[in-house]
């Protein structure tokens, strides 16, 4: 393909999944309008969801859901070793995801709550960048399809890849919607980070943080702000937890 | 000849999730067709504990992330039945409308992305859009009204949005129905493309004889509740789930298996196909005919044209639905509530088939207990008995190991299994 005149390579890319529901890698098959010429871009090596063809020379590995179990692990860093460009791939690839709501449960209870006497192997949700080094992050339960053709469109042209550093509120006003917390709800759409297009409180439901803590933001005034207007804690802290992507604040607070 | 080999299928690729095929063939004859499910665990049920019955729907649309509206409206319904909240009408329509949105999608993604590589002995998708462009342009044009369908009734294609207890917590604009009425009337010719293709493609002789579960309502082509049912003649009201279903493990799959009156049974499109025909819409019917579709079909590979006539019912249904939606004022779309204890079953048809959620809330709604059975899970033993029968007789008929896998994964594709939801 040609951009500005000059010859672009097609990428070699694979996508793989790990413990998650497969709903970030079908999203690069969703935005169907503009699917043809994005997938012009893509040299498609390994993408167990949709193709037969199975090829481990690559560039770019799209990896999707967190890690819970050992042999998960050795599959991780065989694709790193690999991978020039290693991407954590949506909400439970970057911060563990829902998936690490069952941490806080001791493994032999969870296991049986499932499945009785049988043994099955599990251990605790982690995100990918616990197990190997990660070049670049695009968080989202599920991502956006829009950003991560932006994302892909700059690797294949060198171009640098920035997230948004300010919050979902900035995306949120712009769009004249009726703020949540005036509705006496707790969103958190004030301390994630933006890049989804506020899709969440678009819908008049709260912003539950899947993409991770925003960089410029105020996690002290936040809390300040729902003490402040009366709402409930507990119901925030049940929010902060859903995505594990504000772990690290959580930690702080507790 | 007496032919000896060994099909070892790691990760089979076309599906969502995780999932091997073993065959083992000696001196001529099948020694051992397993399916295996591979697919690490989540613990859904027990991450649900706790959880604020408002926040549940949220965490259990990601068990799937092809059928996450019908997880999160079986979450919905289970909590709305146990705490006795009754969603309005407009919102039921609304939600109707997000449900045939997913199946089109789903419906979609398989028939052309999945499946037909099979047919065309292609490896995907991608060589297709060189070979046949228009088949695949027709594909993304359903699979892309689908998920249209579902960004303006939920907020967006995968992991709803708007989708809350008591109803829906933003209506779609008249604008927006509008321009989705437009869109279906403008789809129609690529529905029909995709008949045509479909009617070209040799859809391979199988029958094993299975029974077929589904909800069945009495009113229409089922979605959203009502009476569980099997072609066995069996019929459970819903919250008796348990008995529709019956669980066991095995010991070479992390997915459960089930059974019913017989060794499995199947669910999804032929099973609400089979167990539904007199409710589909004129259109559909005379596709089914044309494809020589009637109940009760015992062929799996019929599974396909079962979706395809699925899409045909959905373009009639989802036009009378936006009708209904245009004549109403849209301002109530949801019914407030106070938290209470309480018990139900929610039961929706997901475009693989039919999905229980179950859960029981304590006086301030937290959810205190959750169980949620997957259709891919009641599939599973259809899929490992069918296996067996299908492998044995490729190899009764003296088809080559290459032949007999191929003909295994198509198999296995055709009932469309959703691997890591079966997990959760």
């Amino acid at each position: 393909m040609n951009h500005l005149g000059f010859k672009i390579d097609k990428v070699k890319i694979a996508s793989f999944d790990f413990t998650c529901c497969e709903g970030c890698q079908l999203q690069l098959a969703n935005k169907e309008s503009t699917l043809p010429a994005f997938l012009g871009l893509l040299d498609i090596r390994n993408f167990r969801e949709i193709s037969s063809e199975r090829n481990d020379d690559y560039d770019i590995a799209l990896v999707e859901g967190s890690i819970t179990r050992s042999d998960e692990i050795e599959r991780l860093k065989a694709i790193r070793a690999q991978a020039k460009v290693l991407v954590a791939f949506g909400s439970c690839a970057c911060f563990g995801g829902v998936n690490s709501l069952k941490n806080k449960i001791p493994r032999e209870e969870a296991v049986r709550g499932v499945y009785g006497d049988k043994a099955v192997e599990t251990m605790p949700s982690t995100k990918i960048s616990d197990i190997v080094p990660v070049d670049l992050m695009i968080p989202g339960c599920p991502v956006s399809k829009a950003e991560v053709e932006r994302i892909i469109v700059g690797v294949v042209t060198r171009a640098p890849n920035n997230l948004p550093k300010y919050p979902v509120c900035v995306d949120c006003k712009q769009k004249l919607n009726t703020c949540l917390f005036d509705l006496g709800e707790v969103c958190l759409g004030p301390v994630t980070k933006a890049g989804c297009d506020a899709v969440c409180p678009s819908g008049k439901t709260v912003c539950l943080g899947c993409r991770g803590p925003a960089d410029d933001m105020n996690f002290p005034s936040f809390i300040q702000i729902v003490k402040e207007k009366g709402l409930s804690l507990d119901e925030m802290l049940e929010k902060l937890a859903f995505y594990n992507g504000f772990a690290d604040y959580l930690d702080h607070e507790s | 000849m007496k032919v000896d080999f060994n099909i070892d299928i790691h990760h089979l690729p076309r599906v969502e999730g995780h999932g091997n095929v073993h065959i083992s063939v000696k001196n001529g004859k099948l020694e051992k067709a397993q399916w295996e499910v591979i697919e690490t665990p989540r613990f859904f049920e027990m991450m649900l504990r706790g959880v604020s019955a408002e926040r549940a729907s949220f965490l259990t649309s990601r068990i799937c992330g092809i059928c996450s509206i019908s997880h999160s409206l079986a979450s919905i319904r289970t909590l709305e039945r146990a705490m006795e909240i009754d969603p309005p009408e407009a919102a039921n329509a609304v939600r109707l409308l997000a449900m045939h949105g997913e199946t089109l999608q789903s419906h979609a993604l398989h028939l052309f992305f999945l499946a037909a590589p099979d047919f065309l002995d292609m490896p995907s998708a991608v060589p297709i859009l060189h070979a046949h462009p228009e088949i695949v342009k027709a594909g993304l044009l359903l699979k892309e009204l689908g998920n249209e369908m579902s960004v303006a009734t939920t907020g967006r294609a995968t992991h709803p949005v708007s989708l809350v207890l008591g109803g829906v917590s933003k209506a779609p604009s008249k604008q927006r129905l509008k321009e989705l009425k437009e869109m279906i009337r403008k789809r129609h010719s690529a529905l029909e493309t995709a008949t045509d293709f479909f009617r070209t493609l040799a859809i391979p002789e199988f029958v094993r004889e299975t029974e077929f579960i589904s909800l069945h309502n009495g009113k229409d082509y089922p979605f959203i509740g009502g009476d569980l049912v099997s072609t066995d003649g069996v019929v459970r009201d819903e919250n008796d789930y348990l008995l529709m279903t019956n669980e066991y493990t095995t010991d070479f799959s992390t997915s459960k298996f089930t059974r019913v009156s017989r060794e499995s049974s199947a669910a999804g499109a032929l099973a609400r196909f089979n167990n539904n025909t007199r409710y589909l819409g004129q259109r559909a019917n005379e596709v089914a005919e044309s494809f020589g579709l009637e109940a009760v079909c015992h062929n799996p590979f019929m599974n396909n044209i079962a979706q395809l006539v699925e899409c045909h019912h959905i373009f009639e249904s989802a036009e009378t639905l936006i009708d209904r939606l245009l004549n109403d004022d849209l301002q109530h779309i949801r019914t407030a509530y106070e938290p209470r204890a309480g018990e139900a079953t929610g039961a929706v048809e997901a475009p693989r088939g039919v999905l229980y959620h179950h859960m029981e809330t304590d006086k301030n709604g937290k959810v205190v207990k959750a169980d949620c059975i997957i259709p891919t899970t009641q599939n599973n033993a259809n899929i490992h008995y069918d296996l067996q029968a299908l492998a044995a007789e490729a190899v009764k008929a003296g088809k080559t190991d290459r032949e007999t896998e191929k003909l295994c994964e198509m198999l296995v594709r055709s009932y469309d299994p959703c691997i890591s939801c079966s997990v959760h």
